[in-house]
This record gives C-alpha cells, structure tokens and sequence, in this order.
C-alpha cells in the first residue's frame, strides 16, 4: 500500500489539496499545482517527498529552458576541444552526453519526487516536447542510441503561475489543483505550526491586520502567505509589543515593518495615502 | 449516474475528454473517494477540472447533478415542516398581503415559483442575488421574504449543516467572465506574438557553428543569426472622454500591457468616432494627425485594434456634420471604412459588458461596421480578438 499524504509538521495541506496529492500519487499521474505567489506551491513538492520518504530532484524552468535539457544534452564543445587536445576520451560520444533532470528521475533507485517548477516560464511549447516523456515515462538518446525507461515512475508534481496557458494535451494528462488563499482559519494553523512559540494575541492581531491589508483595494500585489510568514518572523526578531499592531488613531495604521508585506512602490504609496486619509477623517 | 454528470460537464462548455473521465474511474476504482462526497468532489475536481477559471462552471455543475445525494448519506434528520413556515408567515403578514399570496396561487405555489426562480438564477450566473433582492414587483422582494431565511433548495442548510463546498462557490472571481488586470492582459495578448529573425546577424548561432564547424574537419567557423524579434505591430485608436471616463482604468490596463508587450505600437486617441483627424495625446488640442497621413504612413500588416464603448448619437457615425465636437465634412462611417480597408486586421474592443450593447443602438451599427469583429474587453473576449487578429 502507498503511504498517504496528510500534510507534515511544518505544512498545513488542506482537505482537497490532500486528496488531490493522493490520486496524482496512486494513479502515478502529474499533478499540477496553480495558485497565487506566495502560496506554498514549490513547498508542496518538498514536503510531498519528505512526507512519503522520497528523494525530491527539482528542475526550475526558465525563459531560456528547453524540453530537451531535462532529458540530456550533447556537449558538442568540449567534445570538439578534447578532439583539439587529442584525448582519448572523444571517440565514446557517451562521455559528452550530460544527463537532465528526467533521466537523473528516471534512473533513481527510490522513484522519487520530481518537481517541475514554473513550466509556464519556458517556451509556449516546452509542455508539449515532455508529452510523450512524462506519460510513458521514457525516452530515446539518439547519440548513443539507446531507450531511457523509468525504473518506477516517479511522483511528478509541476507548478504554474499562470503566465502562459498550458496546452491542452498536457493538461488532460494531470491532475490540477487549484491552491486557494487560505481562509483565516487555516492561516492561524499555518502560522502555528511555523511559529508555535508566538504569542496567541499577537498573532490575532497580526492576522487582523494582515486580512485588512489583502482588502485594501487597487494594491497591484496582494501579499500572501509566504510574506506573512516573513512579516511574524521579523515582529518576532523585533519582539515588538502587541500594541505596536493596534490601531490607536484610524481604521487602517500602517502596520510596523511593512517591507515584508508591501513588495511594490507604487502599493505602498497608495497605502501611506489611504493611512492619511483615514487619519485626516477622524 | 456518472455520465449524466460528465455529459452536463460537457454541456456547461467544460473542457472535459474521455481520457480525463477514464482518469477519474480509475481513481475511483482505485477507492481514493473513500465513499464520501466531499472526497469525491475534490477528487472529480482534481481529475476534470485543468483551469482555475472553469472552477466555478464545475462547482455549479456538480451541484446540480448531485443535490440531494447528501441527504441520502446523511439518513434522516429532522426537516423544518412546511406548516411551522406558513404559521410563521401567517404571523407575520398582514392580511392583504395574504391575500395578494392568495392570487398568486397559494403559499405552495409561492415557495414553488420562489424555488424555480431560485434555480434559475444559479444556472444563469450572472443574477446573483441581485434578481430576488431587487425587482419591486416580484413578490418576493415585496414581502422581504428572505430567500436564506426561507432556506429552499440547496442554497439553505436545511440539514443546520455548513453550506456544501460546491455551493459555496469560492472560485466565481477566476470566471474568465470578469475583468481584467494588466497582467492577464499581457498573457492575452502575448499569443499576438509573432517571432521572426531580421536585421543585422549579432547573436552566435550555436547550432550552426558546431555544425559547419564539424563539416570544416574540426576547423572553428563562427555563425551569427539575427536576434529574434516580435515582429507584429499594432495601431491603437482609443476613445477618450464623455461615456468613456467610466472605463479609464481598464483602459489603462489595456494600454500599459500594451505598451510593454509590443515593441511597434502607434496609438492614438479619438473622440466617440474616428473622422479625419486623430490626436496623439489624449488631451486632443495641438497634436492633431490626419486620418489619410495614419493610413498612408503605415503598411497593411500593421493591425488595427480600435478600443470604445460605440455609445454615441447615430447620427455621429452616419451623417456629415453629425460629429459633437466639430463639423466633420465627411461622416465616421466613411472614414471607419477606409480604415478598414487600409489595415484589414482590425478589432473593437468595448468595456461595455457584452449583453449591455443591444441597448445602444450605436453599438450595433459599429459591429456591422466592423464586420462582427467587435468583442468585449474582458479576458475571454481578449482572446477571441486576438484569435481574429492572428488570422
């Protein structure tokens, strides 16, 4: 029986994301997690793989990435350069093919966890060249002609920010879930279980303050789980007095250390002018 | 059962395939719902659903094909009987008012229709709460029944349960329905791009060098190519000022993602209907271009994307002299046409929601100007627009 995934100590998975881990895991299929930055997506594949005792192998995609370096590269330069030199190595082509993240994948002992991270960075059609590879799980090096198969398949989890539409074909072949912005309910586990020694009140107030700021309208960038963790840790570093975070004069005070929170210029700005007007109505 | 619901999946326009049906049996055989109906929601949800912004469709879906499956599951609890509603009811109204419920067929008949119009809102999205809450002649917003508090169908918890995580709908707002911001704009219109190599050769073209380099005998010979450029290249005429001040912000939206999306855009402002002169800048005072220098000035290929709302006196677009700010000798429709004919891929994007256009009557004549070519400014109709200017 395959172990199940509930979460771990420092990850809170909600119920559909839990049962959506577990289908991917047990049909062996990709998952596909979208969701707002800053909501624990890349996390989920490391957790996934400490949870089930994997080894995680993670593959960040670029602008520049292709399909095919996943998979191997031909390093036609150095081969020409030792030819120049006159090493004997040059006549196995073997000795220049450099394995990618899929074969390294593919050839673990465990099956391990692959996490394909920001696939909608690459080219609009980088999903498509990994079809055939992530469905059967094998591929074929033409230098050396010889076939890649996957000893077990390992558990693929790809992430997306959404800033180009995945093609259909690929997207039939995943599970996807959706990660949604935690409610308040979940955030206050989620902030326990990262800082279970924070004070109760603090981070009451915290979190008031926090859901206040997500609601302030027109801010370009929302902040999200990931900045409010960051926000706790350094109020904790500050070790700053609950009443720091209370509003004394108006409905929105701007909160201590906003950096952490407020990653944009142009959204600060808007918030220092609200603040005032807030201050100047009362 | 199952196929009733993958076939009402397919009727609500959900992009669902036999392969992900299979998928899902699969799952299921494979006993990963656990017999229970939430697993199963998140597991159908996992397994049919590839976008966020179809969420919503498939929550409404599920809801309708499964309703009533809980209270299967649950056995029986105690249900409000209808009469203590009617005692209340009768507690509360006033005679007449009993009466009029009277006409209307009764308190069954009432809380039927109440029902059936409540069903009727869900499948048509766009009522929201907005249909029962607000019609003054409905009888239900006369007598502030609240639908809630009469707890009909599947919206209420009638079983004193949370409302199910499908009716909750939590997903509505990635809709591809709703309005946009720059950044989905962007990625809307990045599938405008078309790549091509031109120019000067500055950039190392590695292939090509290992290639004739390996036909050499091993004897290093350099090739460059030409950066890859975007190469299309757009006008924009946008409407300002009057009608238009409601939209400025998703204008702007529109023409930041614009500005950095596209290396060769023109753009220019115009007032309610293009005549024979357009302006650069949007205050439209000392920058005045001729409409004929825009069309001998940029080439064919250039396309031509105009952004209004089209609300404007008929008489603007089809009589001489009909334009609000100046006489104009010849009427917006000549010169939307010959517009046209100079850049044949062109597009109207309106801020108007797409249902409001039938309204005006402006907005109609504009379309058939355009050929139909006219779409709504909002994710959904981006992508039909630059579907129709990549033709």
């Amino acid at each position: 029986m395959i172990m199940s995934f509930q979460g771990t100590e420092t990850y809170v998975a909600t119920e559909d994301l839990r049962v959506a881990v577990n289908a991917a895991v047990a049909l062996e299929r990709p998952l596909l997690v979208k969701g707002e930055p800053g909501t624990g997506k890349t996390v989920l594949a490391h957790e996934v793989a400490k949870a089930l005792g994997r080894p995680l192998i993670p593959w960040h995609i670029k602008s520049t990435t292709k399909a095919q370096q996943g998979l191997y590269e031909y390093d036609a330069v150095s081969r020409l350069r030792d030819s120049q030199l006159g090493d004997a190595r040059v006549h196995d082509i073997a000795n220049y093919i450099i394995r990618g993240k899929l074969w390294e994948a593919f050839e673990a002992d465990a099956a391990p966890v692959l996490l394909i991270d920001e696939i909608d960075k690459a080219d609009i059609e980088f999903p498509n060249d990994l079809l055939l590879e992530l469905d059967r799980m094998e591929f074929y090096v033409y230098e050396t002609r010889q076939t890649i198969k996957a000893r077990q398949r390992p558990i693929v989890i790809i992430t997306s920010n959404n800033e180009k539409e995945l093609p259909d074909a690929f997207l039939r072949r995943c599970f996807f879930h959706y990660i949604r912005f935690p409610d308040r309910d979940t955030m206050q586990k989620i902030v326990d279980v990262h800082f279970p020694k924070l004070r109760h009140d603090l981070v009451h107030e915290a979190l008031r303050v926090f859901y206040q700021l997500r609601e302030v309208p027109g801010l370009k960038k929302r902040p999200s789980t990931s900045e409010l963790l960051d926000w706790l840790k350094l109020l904790m570093v500050e070790d700053l007095p609950v009443e720091a975070l209370r509003a004394k004069d108006g409905k929105t005070v701007i909160p201590p250390l906003y950096g952490a929170l407020l990653k944009n210029e142009q959204d600060v700005h808007l918030f220092e002018r609200l603040a005032f007007m807030a201050r100047r109505d009362r | 059962m199952f196929p009733t619901f993958f076939l009402a999946l397919r009727e609500a326009k959900l992009p669902v395939s036999l392969k992900e049906y299979l998928a899902l049996m699969e799952a299921m055989r494979a006993g990963l719902a656990e017999y229970s109906l939430d697993h199963f929601y998140f597991l159908s949800r996992a397994c049919l659903v590839k976008d966020e912004r179809n969420l919503d469709k498939f929550d409404r879906v599920f809801g309708q094909c499964f309703q009533g499956i809980e209270s299967v599951e649950q056995g029986i609890e105690a249900e409000i009987p209808a009469e203590w509603l009617r005692a209340l009811g009768e507690r509360l109204l006033s005679e007449e008012e009993k009466r009029k419920i009277q006409a209307l067929g009764g308190w069954d008949k009432l809380m039927e229709t109440l029902k059936k119009r409540l069903e009727e809102q869900k499948e048509r999205h766009s009522g929201g709460s907005k249909w029962i809450g607000t019609a003054g002649t409905s009888p239900f917003g006369a007598y502030g029944y609240n639908p809630e508090g009469v707890r009909i169908g599947q919206d209420g918890s009638r079983h004193r349960r949370a409302v199910k995580v499908w009716d909750k709908r939590e997903f509505r707002n990635f809709d591809d329905t709703v309005e946009l911001g720059t950044r989905n704009i962007k990625v809307a219109l990045r599938r405008l791009r078309r790549w091509a190599r031109q120019g000067a050769a500055t950039e190392l073209d590695l292939p090509g060098t290992i290639a004739s380099t390996a036909r050499n005998a091993g004897t290093l010979d350099l090739r460059l190519v030409p950066e890859r450029r975007n190469t299309v290249r757009v006008l924009l005429f946008l409407d300002v000022g009057g009608s238009m001040d409601d939209h400025i912000r998703v204008c702007d939206e529109l023409f930041s993602a614009a500005r950095s999306e596209f290396k060769h855009l023109e753009h220019f402002y115009f007032h309610n209907c293009p005549y024979e002169g357009v302006w650069r800048n949007n205050a439209r005072r000392d920058d005045r271009v001729d409409t004929w220098s825009v069309i001998h000035t940029y080439p064919a290929d250039y396309k031509l994307v105009f952004v209004g709302d089209a609300s404007m006196s008929p008489y603007e677009i089809f009589e001489p002299g009909g334009a609000v700010e100046h006489w104009n000798d010849e009427a917006g429709a000549a010169w939307m046409e010959r517009l046209l004919s100079a850049f044949p891929h062109a597009v109207w994007l309106n801020p108007l929601p797409e249902d409001a256009w039938a309204y005006t009557a402006s907005v109609e004549m504009i379309n058939r100007l355009m050929a139909g070519r006219m779409f709504p400014l909002t994710l959904a109709g981006l992508d039909a627009a630059t579907a129709e200017l990549g033709r």
